[in-house]
């Protein structure tokens, strides 16, 4: 495979991965301004800086206002990381490894493209909002059936899953950390209904809200939602789990190639951390600390394997 | 379809009367209602969107991505007819072959006076470098796409020759995916003859030209796009798709002992044969345009010392330039040995005076093109033109005369179209593909038939709002 088809599956995986993670976010903040009396720029806020954009939305807008920030990360099309440049950019990069997809993948993109501009074609009206944002996870997660369904378990297939893992792996880390005063042991005890609220925003924005009442029958403690989200490798989100598949791509990837890669070593040393620690020993190293430190090592990871698997000259 | 048609309708002849390839066809349309027809076309539509059969087009950048209009009533050639373009074909590329051979060996076309020697040296298109070089095989002109135009039962013409990088075989295959999902029961009783053997053709034909560093080994074929932006991109990874190689872009590749090698996942690993489908100014940064960030550099280089086959070979531009095209007849004749089998459409040079002479004074009649122009672009056609467009066009014609050449506005013939209100008779060409390898020349039975939607229109090119046709060519008894 060329190098250039790796880095083209890898990164239409990873913008895939990150419309559908924004999509979650603005429902999370919408859903929260919904619940709430008096609107609350600190949330909206939170919703930009893990979106990651923050300091690019203060340069276009003076002012934290939900239907700005709405239309920011929804369908902005100079904000790169929109939901709507994210599909365009998803699509490029199908379009340019196009011979490396089965018909239905492609399929599936394309419509998923021309549904998602359609609907964000004009500024989204707050009643059709929950509608437009629906309609992003279905056709995102059309694109992922395709994918399971339809494709060869070969390197091609183990790109595209370490490049949707990455960029998983960074998402959840991002909404934690944003996050992550409100998850500290000691916030525990204050108990307002305000942690509650953004409690929720957090399992809610990882899609990971019912999945912790199942387990945790409706008791919501902080640190169970920090360990839940970082060490519950049974979590599709959790920080675990990405490394935990990460590492069985690349296994596969060193099998498939006959040789094993410096960015394999670096995935099966970071799922050895997570493996090793626990949620209390992060309390004690500083959560800020830890995720930090995670988010770092996470891309230094996805810079080695473009190295490795030779995506640039 | 009203009053006597005043152009030959290849489904219904000078007289209405439904010729004998679109017997069974026309007695199918018969029985389907209008509003089903229409209901399948939209269908059709929908189909080619969502596949992503689009083309971009230049110098439109919000809506860049545009579909080819599609319509559902096929061109059908009957058996008897293919054959004879068939043998018509084989000739005339047998010819380009060997005239491209000649004209970078030892010129005995000009030696013999049969072409101008000026009409070479001074051509864009003529690659001094290609002189004395042997393509693999023999091989100059791999894949050609001879545009052809019906006038009459037993009259064609060609058009172009099409030497350098015919697009539009992925409109070809895909046209007869549509109408296969869309209308199963028609091929089950109407004998077809298949086209989707192309792309095995294809690669199998690249493969035959495998350069002398392949060594007996089946060779690594690859296809070279300019990339994503290119409005033909669609076309390209088609064809790499279905043919099982890679679709590689200029910066895949580089030189590396001796060979070219694209960068894959696991290293460099050497390329036999390129199918490019970039010009010959961008293939090469060394040796033509240095500007070109599509090519190799030192591609070229590889390629004379047996390192690479590159199809079509660089240069074959000389063979399908407008103005040699006039020299046509005299080119088969003189390497064939043969009368032409197709016709030429009489073709006016304006760099000869009386030429020019003859076409400024009879314009509104004429259609004119210029030399070096390809898609429908910068193109007359006199009928159709206002007072405005002809003034302007006179101007140009008598300040740069070498730069044009004129031809007769041929009465093409047309093939009916579903439009909202019933049938109507639309002008068409026809483009089949021909494969070119040492073991010989194949025809796919089939071709990319365009056509015209615009009532009276002439114009039959996609970025001038053309539409396609599938076209079917009918098994012998």
């Amino acid at each position: 495979m060329l190098g250039r088809t790796a880095a083209g599956l890898f990164w239409l995986a990873r913008y895939l991965e990150r419309a559908e993670n924004t999509s979650r976010l603005a429902e999370a903040g919408f859903r929260l301004a919904l619940t709430r009396a008096e609107s609350d720029t600190e949330e909206w806020r939170s919703v930009i800086t893990t979106a990651g954009c923050q300091q690019s939305y203060l340069e276009k807008h003076e002012t934290i206002r939900s239907d700005k920030i709405l239309d920011f990360i929804l369908r902005d099309k100079e904000n790169p990381n929109s939901v709507l440049c994210a599909f365009h950019t998803a699509r490029e990069n199908a379009r340019m490894t196009r011979t490396a997809l089965t018909r239905e993948v492609w399929e599936a993109i394309n419509d998923a493209w021309m549904s998602v501009r359609d609907a964000l074609r004009r500024p989204i009206p707050e009643r059709d909002l929950p509608e437009i944002l629906s309609l992003v996870r279905r056709q995102g997660a059309q694109v992922r059936g395709a994918i399971t369904g339809t494709m060869l378990r070969n390197d091609i297939y183990n790109f595209i899953q370490i490049g949707t893992l990455v960029e998983r792996a960074d998402n959840t880390s991002r909404i934690l950390d944003t996050k992550y005063y409100v998850l500290l042991p000691s916030s525990a005890s204050i108990g307002s209904s305000l942690d509650n609220v953004q409690w929720e925003m957090i399992l809610r924005s990882a899609s990971a809200e019912r999945s912790f009442y199942w387990l945790h029958g409706g008791t919501v403690s902080p640190p169970a939602i920090a360990d839940f989200l970082i060490f519950d490798a049974r979590l599709p989100r959790s920080l675990a789990f990405c490394y935990d598949m990460i590492t069985e791509y690349l296994g596969r990837l060193a099998e498939e190639y006959g040789e094993s890669t410096p960015a394999h070593e670096l995935a099966i040393r970071q799922e050895n951390r997570l493996t090793a620690l626990n949620i209390a020993r992060v309390f004690e190293e500083g959560l800020h600390e830890f995720l930090t430190s995670f988010m770092a090592q996470n891309a230094a990871f996805s810079a080695q394997i473009e190295t490795d698997y030779r995506f640039n000259e | 379809m009203g009053e006597a048609p005043q152009f030959f309708d290849e489904m219904d002849g000078f007289d209405g009367i439904v010729r004998e390839p679109y017997s069974a066809y026309s007695d199918w349309l018969q029985e389907m209602s209008r509003p089903a027809l229409l209901k399948k076309s939209a269908e059709a539509q929908a189909f080619f969107r969502r596949t992503g059969i689009t083309f971009n087009v230049y110098g439109e950048a919000e809506a860049d991505e545009r579909l080819i209009p599609f319509d559902l009533i096929p061109r059908i050639i009957g058996a008897g007819e293919w054959a004879n373009l068939v043998r018509g074909i084989e000739q005339r590329v047998k010819a380009i072959n060997a005239f491209l051979h000649d004209i970078y060996h030892r010129q005995e076309i000009i030696r013999a006076g049969r072409v101008p020697e000026r009409l070479i040296r001074e051509n864009d298109a003529f690659l001094p470098r290609m002189i004395g070089m042997d393509p693999p095989g023999g091989i100059y002109t791999h894949i050609v796409g001879v545009d052809l135009v019906r006038t009459g039962p037993n009259e064609f013409f060609v058009l172009e020759d099409n030497a350098r990088t015919p697009s539009g075989v992925s409109y070809m295959l895909e046209n007869r995916e549509t109408m296969l999902k869309m209308f199963p029961e028609l091929f089950s009783h109407i004998r077809v003859q298949p086209v989707q053997q192309y792309p095995t053709m294809l690669r199998r034909s690249l493969e035959r030209c495998g350069p002398p560093a392949a060594d007996g080994n089946r060779p690594t074929v690859a296809v070279l796009t300019p990339g994503i932006h290119n409005s033909a991109y669609f076309e390209h990874a088609f064809l790499a798709d279905q043919m099982g190689v890679e679709l590689v872009e200029g910066h895949d590749l580089r030189v590396t002992d001796g060979r070219i090698a694209m960068r894959t996942t696991r290293g460099y690993e050497p390329v036999d044969v390129i199918y490019r489908r970039i010009d010959d100014d961008f293939l090469d940064p060394l040796n033509f345009r240095s500007d070109s960030l599509l090519g190799v550099a030192g591609i070229f280089d590889i390629y004379r010392s047996g390192g690479i086959t590159i199809a079509n070979a660089p240069g074959t531009g000389i063979a399908d330039d407008k103005a040699i095209y006039s020299y046509m007849p005299e080119i088969v004749e003189f390497y064939t040995g043969q009368k032409p089998i197709l016709q030429n459409v009489p073709t006016w040079r304006c760099a000869e005076k009386d030429a020019l002479a003859y076409v400024l004074d009879n314009l509104e009649e004429l259609v004119v093109k210029e030399v070096h122009g390809s898609g429908g672009y910068g193109m007359l056609v006199g009928p159709a033109a206002s007072k405005a467009e002809l003034r302007a066009f006179r101007a140009k014609l008598t300040a740069k005369p070498e730069n044009y050449i004129a031809q007769p506005t041929l009465a093409l013939s047309t093939v009916p179209v579903l439009t909202k209100s019933g049938l109507a008779p639309r002008h068409v060409d026809l483009r089949p593909f021909v494969l070119v390898s040492p073991e010989g020349v194949e025809v796919t039975p089939g071709g990319l038939t365009r056509v015209a939607m615009k009532k009276g229109s002439l114009v039959v090119n996609s970025s001038q709002g053309g539409g396609t046709k599938d076209t079917w060519v009918l098994k012998g008894d």
